[in-house]
């Protein structure tokens, strides 16, 4: 019970930081906006200038909101990805989701002179963006999954996703060099990463689509905690596993597919984000690391979109550069500390 | 005669359609509650695969498995897990568990969708821990343990799952020699006090000879039920491994080298 009262507190800790961040993360951007005008504005009163307005409630809110969503589902698909392999290293981008999905749009964005141009037209929307991303990224999966079931190392799991993202990096390769200047200019700025691309119609669909793969993820906590144990006694304790890893694989595939639709390829997110939150926990129960794992993973992407902008310039970073440089520091450091690594993982 | 456990005609072993492995064949087993089994055989005859096949967790080439007179296929995952529990050699993947959270999750199968504890699983973690004298485990990290350590605490959880059938898988390897005799002293109390079948594979025969009330012997391909002292007269512990130069001695009921 003593450990469940300091969760509650630890979690209500989070919680705080993120608001924070949350706040701050508005509050902060190219254009110097007076705090408590930013304030004024999201409350809903008019702000002095009716720009600052404009920027806060439809640049600088849905910017936030993505960035928190975004944050949210690559870090939950991370924890069941972890856990579902019973690989620390794994994650949507190491195991190629990230990739399927570039290659999803790609086919879409890059291919689209080759479809007959109903087709096209209709593609090239937001629905058929994400639709194929989210295809892209399961297809995947399901070939990652085919593939370690016949392999009972764990390890093989990530070789295996390793090949299959050079794979789609290389059809990806072979279409931009057919394709036009135009395209090609879309498709770079896409696979660059930018989270302030989206209207208040596109973070709603984000939202619906990051809801759904969050409810699918939470029906797979319990069995996820049996999976501690391994496949044959989380078997052996009535887990029906096949239905267990459909529904990771659908859960997984729509968290990665809708974001990576929407802002790009998104690295190192997915993977450091679970373990910061096992270490915050102490704890292997999946019910607290989930809820962990969100609130970390939204603080986590809106402190690297703040890191984005830089300071006293317009420049903007692109953001998936900006997680590599936050994240790939925190899994050498996972990987070269043995101990730590096997009381975290 | 409480028959729990039986086989029909059951085949094991590996494989589907074109690339079937069979292992062992004809295995008709007739197990009953309140009795300790020990299943003994060479290295690769079978024993584990044989035990998953039990367990429903691997499937049989053939044959059938009852437990309680009914077809293990007509139960559900769910309802299989309340009734056989399984202990493996296999290690754990690596995490945050302690032993609590371990033999707390052998109460999966009665838990609700959520996987919350309710008062009868707490009083069943609170038993299993208790019947296997682990208390002072109880919050420590699953990797800070003895392997000795382990091997009780994974007993501990199949407790917990409150099965008339536990399954082990070789849990006195890597244990020494006062450990393996206190393991199988466990199992035995467990058999007789708590009226559970419980069958484990073991290459340690001679101290299974002391303890068990019925040995299950692969070998040759043959699976042969008897008890202790039937399986010497039978000479069935002089075939069990296959080398002549090793020889069952029916008097000091020990295993010999022919020189």
């Amino acid at each position: 019970m003593k450990n469940l009262q300091n969760f509650v507190k630890s979690k209500q800790f989070l919680l705080a930081v993120l608001f924070l961040l949350f706040v701050l993360n508005i509050s902060y951007g190219a254009v110097n906006i007076p705090f408590f005008e930013v304030l004024k504005s999201l409350i809903g009163h008019e702000a002095s200038k009716e720009t600052w307005q404009y920027i806060v409630l439809d640049y600088r809110l849905p910017k936030a909101l993505t960035a928190v969503l975004t944050g949210v589902g690559l870090s939950v698909a991370g924890l069941l990805m972890q856990t579902f392999f019973r690989n620390p290293l794994a994650g949507p981008y190491v195991l190629g989701l990230s990739s399927g999905s570039s290659l999803g749009v790609a086919l879409v964005i890059l291919g689209s002179s080759v479809l007959p141009s109903f087709v096209s037209s209709s593609m090239l929307s937001v629905y058929g963006i994400v639709l194929a991303s989210c295809i892209g990224s399961f297809l995947v999966l399901l070939l990652v999954l085919v593939v370690s079931q016949k392999l009972r190392d764990t390890n093989s799991v990530l070789i295996v996703g390793l090949m299959f993202s050079s794979f789609a990096s290389a059809i990806v390769g072979v279409l931009t060099y057919f394709s036009t200047a135009d395209q090609l200019q879309k498709f770079t700025f896409w696979s660059m990463g930018n989270l302030g691309s989206l209207d208040w119609s596109s973070v709603l669909i984000l939202f619906i689509a990051v809801f759904i793969g969050l409810v699918l993820s939470f029906l797979t906590l319990k069995s996820l905690d049996a999976m501690l144990l391994g496949e044959r006694y989380a078997i052996s304790l009535g887990l029906n596993f096949k239905k267990f890893r459909v529904l990771i694989l659908i859960s997984t595939s729509i968290l990665a597919g809708s974001i990576t639709a929407f802002v790009g390829p998104i690295a190192f997110v997915g993977l450091a984000v679970p373990h910061l939150a096992k270490m915050f926990c102490k704890s292997s129960n999946h019910h607290f690391l989930f809820w962990a794992t969100i609130i970390i993973g939204a603080s986590t992407m809106l402190v690297c979109d703040v890191l984005s902008h830089v300071p006293g310039t317009e420049i903007i970073l692109p953001i998936n550069a900006v997680t590599s440089i936050v994240g790939a520091p925190i899994v050498i450091w996972l990987i070269i500390n043995p101990r730590k690594q096997k009381s975290n993982f | 005669m409480n028959v729990i456990l039986e086989t029909k005609d059951l085949t094991i072993g590996f494989g589907k359609n074109k690339t079937i492995k069979i292992v062992v064949e004809n295995i008709n087993l007739r197990l009953q509650a309140g009795q300790l089994i020990a299943l003994i055989g060479s290295n690769g005859a079978g024993k584990s695969t044989l035990l998953r096949t039990l367990a429903r967790v691997q499937n049989p080439l053939g044959g059938l498995v009852f437990v309680e007179n009914r077809d293990v296929n007509e139960f559900s995952n769910l309802e299989i897990a309340q009734k056989i529990s399984l202990v493996l050699t296999e290690k754990l993947p690596e995490s945050n568990l302690t032993v609590y959270d371990i033999i707390a999750l052998g109460r999966q199968p009665y838990t609700n969708w959520v996987g919350k504890l309710s008062a009868v699983d707490l009083v069943a973690i609170e038993a299993a821990i208790a019947c296997t004298e682990i208390e002072h485990l109880r919050d420590k990290k699953h990797f800070e343990i003895s392997d000795g350590q382990l091997q009780i605490v994974l007993i501990a959880r199949a407790l917990a799952q409150e099965t008339p059938i536990i399954i082990l898988d070789e849990p006195t390897t890597h244990l020494d020699l006062p450990h393996k005799i206190s393991l199988f002293r466990l199992l035995k109390k467990l058999a007789v006090e708590s009226g559970k079948c419980i069958v484990f594979s073991t290459h340690d025969i001679e101290l299974a000879i002391e303890m068990a009330d019925l040995f299950v012997a692969i070998s040759k391909g043959n699976v042969v039920q008897a008890n202790a002292d039937l399986m010497i007269e039978n000479g069935v512990l002089d075939s069990v491994f296959d080398e002549q130069q090793i020889v069952f001695d029916r008097i000091k009921r020990k295993f010999i080298f022919r020189n």
